[in-house]
């Protein structure tokens, strides 16, 4: 048997940028469910250890993990190298890390504002940049981003943090188109309100709240697929067409 | 058709009682420890898992609920002793769909004991003392926690075993979620032959028959349970279908059998009248009969999930009795009594008729409780269900419990959310000893209602 061939029959790799959070971790579940390998990376090291021996134990073939503080562009380059390490070019990336910034100061402090950006925009475009480089030398690959609907139009309540996910929707477009014909799939999900502790201050409940369970089914599915966009749960892409149409003069006379 | 979980609030499964509370939503251990280890500060807290309690074990108004769902993860699992460590999160689902595969040595590991539902968590599961349809065979979940970790409202996390912390291991067996928080479980799953199930439904008279086969099947069959018709009275009374499974050995599982899934069929909202009435229910009744074909019996290898979870394929089915909710009430009374008793309590349902949806019989096992306050103890249990019509069910209820106080026996907390407070301490005549183990800092709408709240503090 060669070397390619004992190769070809590992089992599929994902890796997980922010694999601590609710939704990363449901979406990585199921991977290691399957008998996928993982690569999960996150910030607090005894959460990602937790993750990693429930992936371990629920089936996944393989499971490294990597702390990193995804604000410092320096520790780029060491979390780049770990996941060649454990699995070269990975077949799948999920980048799920953000953070959802209070508005009262994101709004006026320019310092917060650049803070969640950095988290929010910048920090993602650098590392899908660099999988990118990598994934289409390959030929192959599945690259998805959790966005977030609010990234569809700027509104009063949260702009910051819309800003932030919608440059990374319009950056993910282009990419996209970039990679057209090359093997890569680009997939930019956009969730709705997900029952996380991302939203734990808001008033939760009602049709509109899903779990992170609910909303990694429609992820995998997405990946599975290499769907472009696609909004979870599905009936946030026909409110967002609404809340994209409204007139300027009738938004403004909103709360949104 | 709204997500799954969004439901407004924090509700028990029969949806009767509202409560208001402060939700903490512990995701790692860390938090977890501070959600239940702060210094009391006057506010009660209790531990909430998925609400499949019926009644108000898993309440707290005004209080503090701690919602263990975030804290779902397998810590270690041995393929070669079968031992799980997890969370307490964790759903018996989860145990089911992605750590039930082949055991070195051959067979499977398989959890030891399945309540009537797999979306129940382990926390739950330790702190109800559940059991299951094999319970003569395998006692009760309690009997198979090996080791639990204890949060208590004084900040110190204890390991509690048989051999370490003893007394607070068997108190928390049971002990509805009182004495701390429950945040992790070591347990030892059962090695089966396999995951399909040779099954055999046999039509039953009436309740000497149910004695009858309960008595022929305790030997082989690990599983047994019946379903009696309460809508029929006098010699017919008993009359219904008895269930008797084992596991057996099978090559390799088609995809389908062996995967779990959510049910098939959800009930997305809560009907403004109930569907439930008399005739639907004389027509499920009759329907559920007819399961026999007019045979003696019927024998079949089936896969275990519709066995063991019948209600599972229908997502939400509480919300068919409509607004107010329903009852469930389960008793259970010692096999020297219980011939007279279950027929004194059939006779009192159907005369009543306020039309029991399920009916369920079962004969417990001979073994030791493992809980201070374990419901399951040797005799014959009888579980019904009862829309809510207020203080007709209530005084219904109330007359069941005369019969079983009179027999000896005692209810079920986890179904219940209406018992008086002297009958639950003629039940439970434990529940001062226990009283010494609740923690200061956590309580519940049921124990304050049955005791007034006692702690040790």
């Amino acid at each position: 048997m060669s070397v390619n061939e004992s190769a070809e029959r590992r089992p599929p790799s994902l890796v997980v940028l922010g694999a601590t959070s609710a939704i990363a971790e449901a979406v990585a579940r199921r991977h290691a469910a399957r008998g996928w390998r993982l690569v999960l990376a996150a910030r607090d090291e005894a959460k990602l250890a937790a993750v990693a021996a429930d992936a371990t134990a629920r089936g996944a073939a393989a499971v490294s993990t990597h702390r990193i503080d995804f604000d410092d562009a320096a520790a780029e380059a060491g979390l780049l190298d770990a996941i060649e390490a454990a699995v070269g070019t990975p077949d799948a990336v999920l980048l799920a890390f953000g953070t959802l910034p209070d508005p009262e100061r994101a709004h006026h402090d320019g310092e917060a504002a650049a803070a969640a950006m950095t988290t929010n925009f910048v920090a993602p475009v650098r590392l899908v940049t660099a999988l990118a480089e990598r994934m289409e030398a390959a030929g192959r690959g599945t690259i998805a981003v959790i966005t977030s609907v609010a990234g569809d139009r700027g509104r009063q309540s949260n702009y910051v943090y819309g800003a932030a996910k919608g440059g990374l929707q319009t950056f993910l477009d282009g990419l996209r188109h970039r990679l057209v014909g090359k093997g890569v799939a680009v997939v930019d999900i956009r969730p709705g309100f997900v029952d996380t502790p991302m939203t734990a201050t808001f008033d939760r409940g009602g049709p509109l709240w899903a779990t992170p369970a609910r909303v990694a089914r429609d992820i995998d599915r997405a990946m599975e697929r290499g769907r472009a966009v696609v909004y979870t749960p599905w009936f946030w892409r026909w409110i967002m067409l609404v809340i994209r149409l409204v007139p300027r003069f009738v938004m403004h006379r909103t709360g949104l | 058709m709204p997500p799954p979980g969004a439901d407004p609030g924090y509700l028990a499964w029969g949806r009767v009682h509202r409560s208001r509370h402060r939700v903490v939503r512990p995701r790692f251990a860390e938090e977890a420890a501070r959600a239940g280890g702060d210094a009391p500060n006057g506010v009660a807290r209790l531990a909430y898992g998925r609400g499949r309690s019926y009644g108000d074990v898993c309440l707290n108004d005004g209080g503090t609920l701690i919602d263990m769902s975030g804290l779902d993860r397998v810590v270690a699992f041995d393929p070669a002793t079968g031992r799980l460590t997890c969370e307490a999160g964790l759903i018996l689902r989860d145990i089911l769909a992605d750590l039930v595969r082949p055991a070195e040595g051959g067979g499977w590991w398989f959890p030891p004991v399945l309540p009537g539902t797999k979306f129940v968590t382990v926390g739950g599961a330790i702190a109800n003392d559940v059991h299951g349809k094999n319970h003569h065979d395998a006692g009760s979940f309690g009997d198979h926690v090996l080791a639990l970790d204890l949060v208590r409202s004084s900040g110190e996390t204890l390991t509690c075993s048989p051999r370490e912390n003893a007394r607070l291991f068997r108190a928390t067996i049971g002990g509805m979620g009182l004495t701390g928080l429950i945040v992790r479980a070591t347990l030892q799953l059962a090695r089966v032959p396999g995951l399909l199930l040779d099954v055999e439904d046999i039509r039953m008279d009436d309740l000497d028959a149910f004695y009858a086969l309960d008595a022929e099947s305790k030997a082989a069959w690990p599983y047994t349970v019946a379903w009696v018709d309460c809508l029929a009275r006098g010699r017919r009374l008993g009359r219904g279908v008895f269930t008797r499974a084992r596991p057996i050995a099978h090559g390799p599982l088609p995809e389908s059998a062996a995967r779990l899934g959510e049910p098939k069929l959800a009930v997305p909202v809560t009907p403004p009248v109930s569907p439930l009435n008399r005739v639907t229910l004389a027509a499920f009744n009759a329907a559920y009969a007819r399961r026999l074909m007019g045979r003696r019996s019927v024998r079949r290898v089936r896969p275990y999930d519709p066995v063991f979870f019948p209600l599972d394929g229908i997502g939400g089915w509480n919300r068919l009795y409509g607004k107010a909710g329903f009852f469930q009430y389960q008793c259970v009374v010692p096999p020297a009594e219980a011939p007279a008793a279950l027929r004194a309590l059939l006779d009192e349902v159907a005369r009543a008729r306020q039309g029991s949806f399920l009916a369920v019989l079962k004969t417990f096992g001979d073994r030791p409780a493992p809980g201070l306050m374990s419901f399951a103890r040797p005799g014959t249990t009888l579980a019904l269900d009862f829309p809510n019509r207020g203080a007709a069910t209530r005084a219904l209820l109330d007359r069941l419990d005369a019969v079983v106080v009179e027999a000896g026996g005692r209810i079920y907390p986890a179904k219940d959310g209406r018992v008086a407070a002297d009958a639950f301490r003629r039940f439970f005549p434990e529940w001062e000893a226990f009283a010494a183990h609740v923690d200061p800092g956590f309580s519940s709408d049921f124990w304050r209602r049955v005791t007034g709240g006692a702690g040790s503090a």
